[in-house]
């Protein structure tokens, strides 16, 4: 039988056509969509896991209750032992150190006197270690206006707007005031090397990026840093992995009664992130749920205007006595069919869309200017292999669902008036 | 009810017969405190989650618009001069050779890591200039009979909305206050003690200062040595002094 429905599907072209269309358009898009939307967020979480959170952040207890106000004098200590600890025990793992710090930047006149002055978010990373991967997670490189990276100890970055609106020049020397790590006053004379723009209006207003190790002499806080973060090497955050990590570490290392030891957190406890990834893949569910609703009621639709079409074919053969049961399942088969036809090219396409999309992106820079959130400058669809199959059911689902809501009419056909239908 | 009535009455007016015009209190409160100029040896001791340090400097003031500070220890601090002239504040650092001049939001940071902000070492003026009083009550502090003043600033630039401060009725000292916001939010929290007669005036030699957003134990301050109306020449108060 099912040959001879597919027989029928391919050579009876008004047959399948439209629904073929309908259910291959609807799983494209609930695909590619899908693919696009877990591409965007994880995008987002994983720009914050760059700059903000790591796949795992170690700070002290003290220091994580208030990191709102990036308190360094509650930040971690022997930070060298830790890391070499941290590399044996999870290897797995990429660790860095990184110092966080707010101040004035403070642009000298010629007399060395205030000219201009601005607030200030300092982040410290590696950048001058060999082998270091700081500068390219951070995408600094990239987002340098003008200058290069510092290549030596005493040059910073600083953001491009603050360059302009106070006439700084590459090469020019800038004071950092702020207070140490102890609260004391801290002035640290740097030297511009380039300057950065990031398209994020929090940083571009005022941010400066230095070598971690000038802001540890600067800060007092020689084997000190506000924060470690751990990066799987894979590159892909896991979250059972890092509950096992989180786990393992705390027990190590955390101490119940001492505020300033070490204590590990995950990707998605920092930020709101957590909250923000189960609203992507609720989003996904919704998207999908969505989708099957409404593909059914626009097949239910095109069964409808089909079995119209039809009218007269069924009506021959309820005429031939063929028993009303079996037509409708010869129509729900053919339903299954269609929807798997349907379907298999749909998620063709839509994954097709979204490797594409993977792999180039699309580029939102312009639009995301002026926005304060960390934001990705360009959005990556992501091919994950759920999405193989996200579409698939769904589509096939629908097209069953449909055709099953139309074919009712079937039942509805009375034999007896057959032939004064027919006009026999 | 008549009865009621006149004890109401008779109750107020003796809370008003005890209770001088709180004007009046302030006044004399500004007489102890303020003087034509000062200088002041001084240790401030802060107290951190962490640790503690102690920094110690001498402070040279003339009136409420110039004020000039140098840090004579720890050693990180060694050097490091403050100049206050009106509403400008200058900080001179020897490691770096330079002069910044801290203004707005800067203002309001702590100083050194102390419950003190800038504004705070800033604001020389006398109480009865900035804030409208009230008498509220009278409270003991350490045995001492306190009268219960609010303050509510009078000019835009206050550092503080209002303040409750407890003045010694006796010798017109603050001996404790409290800095609110205009929210109604306590900000900040000081004790003075240690009161003594210093050329004809009691002076509290001891404060505790408490920011109570931030962490910490707070911030004392020890007046080592307190000398008034003295002679102070006038290039201290000038950027060129920063340098020397």
């Amino acid at each position: 039988m099912i040959k001879f429905l597919i027989k029928g599907i391919l050579r009876d072209k008004s047959r399948s056509l439209l629904p073929v269309i309908v259910v291959a358009t609807g799983v494209f898009l609930t695909v590619f969509m899908s693919g696009f939307l877990k591409g965007i967020f994880n995008d987002i979480a994983e720009l914050n896991a760059k700059f903000n959170t790591g796949h795992v952040k170690i700070m002290t207890r003290a220091y994580a209750e208030n990191k709102d106000q990036v308190p360094n004098d509650l930040a971690l200590m022997d930070v060298k032992k830790l890391l070499s600890q941290l590399k044996i025990d999870y290897p797995d793992m990429e660790w860095v150190k990184r110092i966080h710090t707010g101040g004035l930047i403070d642009v000298p006149d010629s007399f060395g006197e205030t000219r201009g002055q601005g607030q200030t978010i300092v982040t410290a990373i590696d950048m001058l270690s060999p082998g270091t991967h700081e500068v390219e997670r951070m995408n600094i490189k990239k987002s340098i206006a003008k200058g290069s990276l510092p290549v030596k100890q005493g040059e910073a970055l600083i953001s491009d707007e603050f360059a302009e609106r106070f006439g700084v020049s590459l090469g020019d020397k800038v004071t950092l005031f702020g207070s140490t790590m102890n609260g004391s006053m801290m002035f640290n004379i740097f030297v511009v090397s380039g300057t950065l723009r990031f398209g994020n209006t929090i940083l571009d207003r005022g941010a400066i990026f230095m070598d971690i190790r000038d802001a540890q002499l600067a800060l007092d806080m020689d084997d000190a840093a506000s924060e470690i973060l751990g990066y799987f090497k894979v590159g892909v955050y896991d979250d059972i992995k890092a509950q096992q990590l989180q786990a393992s570490f705390n027990t190590k290392y955390s101490l119940k009664d001492d505020e300033f030891s070490p204590q590990m957190f995950r990707l998605v406890e920092q930020e709101g992130l957590g909250d923000y990834l189960k609203l992507a893949n609720s989003a996904g569910t919704i998207m999908v749920f969505i989708f099957v609703i409404a593909m059914s009621i626009v097949l239910w639709n095109t069964g409808l205007l089909g079995g119209l079409r039809r009218y007269s074919e069924f009506g021959v053969r309820l005429a031939l006595g063929e028993e009303k049961k079996h037509i409708y399942k010869t129509t729900i088969y053919e339903a299954m069919l269609i929807g798997i036809i349907g379907s298999v090219i749909g998620t063709g396409m839509g994954l097709g869309a979204a490797y594409y999309m993977q792999t180039y992106g699309l580029d939102v820079s312009s639009i995301t200017s002026n926005i304060g959130m960390m934001l990705p400058s360009v959005y990556r669809a992501e091919v994950t292999p759920s999405l193989f199959y996200l579409g698939f059911f769904p589509g096939v689902i629908a097209t069953v669902l449909g055709s099953a809501l139309a074919g009712f009419a079937i039942y509805k056909r009375k034999t007896s008036q057959l032939f004064h239908e027919l006009e026999v | 009810m008549k009865k009621i009535f006149m004890l109401f009455v008779s109750a107020i007016f003796l809370i008003s017969f005890t209770n001088p015009n709180a004007n009046v209190i302030l006044d004399k409160v500004d007489k102890n405190m303020s003087s034509k100029n000062r200088i002041f040896e001084s240790e401030m001791i802060i107290h951190g989650r962490r640790t503690s340090r102690t920094i110690t400097s001498i402070s040279y003031s003339a009136g409420n618009k110039q004020s000039f500070i140098e840090y004579l220890s720890p050693a990180r601090e060694q050097g490091t001069k403050m100049l206050k002239l009106e509403n400008q504040l200058w900080i001179y650092s020897p490691s770096t050779d330079r002069i910044i001049q801290i203004s707005g939001h800067m203002l309001r940071q702590s100083v050194m890591g102390s419950d003190l902000s800038y504004e705070d070492m800033m604001d020389d003026r006398k109480l009865n200039d900035i804030y409208t009083a009230n008498v509220t009550g009278n409270e003991t502090i350490d045995g001492r009979n306190t009268y219960v003043l609010e303050l509510i600033a009078k000019v835009d630039n206050a550092a503080y909305h209002h303040q409750k401060i407890w003045v010694d009725t006796e010798r017109f000292v603050p001996l404790k206050q409290e800095m609110f916001a205009r929210s109604g939010q306590l900000l900040k929290r000081t004790t003075l003690s240690d009161v003594k007669q210093v050329q004809g005036r009691w002076f509290p030699m001891s404060m505790v200062y408490k920011d109570v957003l931030k962490d910490g134990n707070g911030t004392e301050f020890r007046i080592t040595s307190a000398k008034f109306d003295q002679k102070i020449p006038d290039y201290i108060f000038t950027k060129a002094a920063l340098k020397q």
